[in-house]
């Protein structure tokens, strides 16, 4: 499953970031790691961006990016 | 002494250093408005120190432009101390950067910025805890308001002093290992921050409304809209009395100095280029610019980005380069100025290039002054339909000619604050040097020429440079001048039309083709001076040209089509 495939409220463990280093550098610069617990927040209308809860920060991702981020659900806590 | 000020994007290292320096550097609640390092003496304690203002980073091993600079200057730099800034809303990811600079041989003090912040999330951090397990003194301090700032600097002082270095148990985390020190800094977040009950969630309810599907848009028009009302309103206010005033100096100049003359006219003319100057920066560049610090300050800009990103992926732009636009239509400087906030910089290429199409409020004046006046004001929505249309087409065309490598939209949406009449005000008056620096002198400059050209009869040599243009458009010969030396100054494009073409009742000189045609060209062609100066400020020179030579083109194509379809229907 990918993050954008997650429904909104529902917290999710992110397993890897598939976009290559460069995305990945900026997502880990960002705080979001692999291992790490998120929530999606909001989405935007019309193949707008995400709004996730990464650590307690409110970080906007495009659908592109969402979509390189694997996630499962378990359980965080 | 040198003291670096390090810490994560928007973790309120600018707002500390503008405390400490007077205003000297960029802030704003948007990550990434510092880009490169600012260096400023400040007399602490009865000493003078260096204090150096790095661009935020959320590493050491930063990847982009201005990350790298932070690293490059800690490394080569002799720094005495580091004031490491951490927000303290968010301590794990700050306690990241905090990790790899404790390896580093220089001492560090960490500051907890944004206490005010924190403690309205309910959280409570145990600083003298935490100050004893990293081995460094960790201070609490709220930039914004000069809290805990002099104890900071006084601190700095007296550790320098001592010269004790770091005595931290972390001093061994290996340097690379990115995943090792999240790690750790998550578990000394969960050791010494307690999280209590959030006293208020406004934010919540607020971003309920303001970021929702429907009424998020509805709240961004009415926002924006309120805006506009707003500086344009106050604008107006100021302008005509302004103006009124400065014309009455100009006629007492001739006067003085005697009518026809060479010296009186080149006065004049270099004077109206004083005026031009003025009567862009008080009632468009100053109000513009407080409004936008403001929405910038409070957060709201990157709800906008997060709102407009879908839209403006559909012209191969991210939500951040809405900005540009919106402030295009009051006038193209500040909105070149603002596409520094974005971070590719293709896409700034494509955002500048797009901000300088958008119609000005000088172009405004041409499209009611001749289309809306003398063809209804129907007319005038078709040409700024038009417009956006032409604006959508051409940023797919250059995204597809220039291919973007970033995949997509990644930035922190902040909290709502509240911003500080100190900050937004400085803010802007720091923006507005810029352009007097940079652009007023070349205003005067060009309307000294203008007068030049005019004493000397030259309008004749002007035209016939300009007849390839007109003739292939339809237009009269003297419609040369005015497109020339609308260059200078748009808002002087109509008056100067009039004055070229005998008459300012347009219909008796001009066909209804060819009053959609020449506005439709005016609306494209090449950006006034002021922006000119502002694109190769951002861009450099070179793209200042090419964006010249692709506005020629974009104008041409547009006014040539308009023609024939202005044709068909006229």
């Amino acid at each position: 499953m990918v993050l954008l495939d997650v429904e909104k409220g529902k917290r999710v463990r992110v397993l890897s970031l598939n976009g290559g280093t460069g995305l990945e550098d900026k997502l880990t610069q960002h705080g979001l790691y692999p291992g790490d617990c998120v929530r999606v927040l909001r989405t935007a209308p019309l193949g707008g961006p995400l709004l996730v809860d990464v650590h307690g920060r409110e970080i906007a991702l495009g659908r592109g990016i969402a979509e390189k981020i694997k996630v499962e659900e378990s359980k965080c806590e | 002494m040198r003291v670096a000020l390090i810490g994560q994007p928007n973790c309120g290292k600018s707002t500390l250093f503008n405390q400490v320096a007077g205003y000297k550097a960029e802030t704003g609640n948007f990550t990434g408005t510092t880009v490169t390092f600012t260096e400023s003496s400040v007399r602490v304690g009865g000493e003078t120190i260096e204090v150096v203002d790095l661009p935020g980073t959320y590493t050491l091993a930063g990847t982009n432009p201005a990350e790298r600079e932070a690293s490059r200057y800690l490394l080569s730099e002799d720094v005495d101390l580091i004031i490491n800034i951490l927000d303290a809303s968010h301590i794990a990811q700050g306690l990241e950067l905090t990790l790899e600079l404790l390896a580093m041989k220089v001492p560090v003090i960490v500051a907890m910025n944004m206490m005010d912040e924190a403690s309205r999330m309910g959280l409570k951090i145990d600083g003298p805890a935490l100050q004893e397990k990293l081995g460094v003194p960790v201070l609490p301090i709220v930039a914004s308001r000069g809290r805990g700032v002099k104890g900071l600097f006084l601190k700095a002082l007296s550790l320098s002093k001592v010269k004790v270095l770091n005595t931290s148990n972390y001093l061994l985390m290996t340097e690379d290992d990115r995943m090792a020190r999240h790690k750790v800094a998550g578990g000394l977040e969960r050791e010494f921050v307690t999280r209590g009950e959030r006293r208020i969630n406004l934010r919540d309810r607020i971003d309920d409304l303001l970021l929702h599907p429907f009424w998020g848009y509805v709240g961004l028009v009415l926002i924006l809209y309120t805006f506009f009302q707003v500086v344009y309103g106050v604008g107006v206010l100021v302008e005509t009395p302004l103006m009124d005033y400065l014309d009455k100096i100009t006629q007492e100049l001739i006067l003085c100095l005697g009518e026809g003359k060479f010296l009186t006219e080149i006065t004049v003319g270099a004077l109206q280029g004083v005026v031009a100057g003025i009567g862009i920066v008080l009632p468009y560049l100053v109000p513009f610019l407080l409004g936008l610090g403001l929405l910038e300050d409070m957060g709201y800009m990157s709800r906008v980005a997060f709102l407009m990103d879908a839209l403006m992926h559909r012209i191969g732009l991210h939500g951040k380069a809405i900005v540009p636009f919106i402030l295009g239509y009051g006038c193209n400087v500040p909105a070149v100025m603002s596409t520094r906030t974005l971070d590719d910089p293709k896409e700034r290429f494509v955002a500048a290039a797009l901000a300088t199409l958008v119609p000005c409020a000088a172009i405004l004046s041409v499209v009611f002054g001749l289309v809306a006046f003398y063809l209804g004001p129907f007319m005038a929505l078709v040409l700024y339909l038009f417009n956006i249309f032409v604006i959508a087409l051409v940023g797919r065309v250059l995204t597809l000619m220039i291919p973007e490598d970033t995949p997509g939209l990644i930035l922190e949406i902040p909290p709502y604050r509240i911003p500080t009449l100190r900050t937004v005000t400085q803010k802007a008056w720091f923006r507005i040097k810029e352009f007097l620096v940079e652009a007023w002198p070349l205003l005067i400059g060009g309307s000294a020429i203008l007068a030049l050209a005019n004493f000397f009869n030259a309008a004749d040599f002007f035209n016939s440079l300009a007849r390839p243009f007109t003739w292939t458009l339809g237009l009269p010969p003297a419609t040369g001048v005015p497109l020339i030396f609308g260059i200078f100054r748009k808002e002087l494009s109509l008056v100067m039309l009039g004055q070229a073409l005998g008459s300012m009742s347009f219909d008796t000189v001009l066909t209804s083709v060819q009053m959609i045609t020449f506005t439709v060209f005016v609306m494209f062609y090449v950006p006034c001076l002021a922006t000119l100066s502002a694109l190769r400020r951002e861009l450099g020179t070179k793209d200042m040209f090419v964006i010249t030579g692709l506005t020629v083109v974009i104008a041409m194509v547009t006014a040539l089509l308009s023609r024939g379809l202005a044709i068909m229907f006229f």
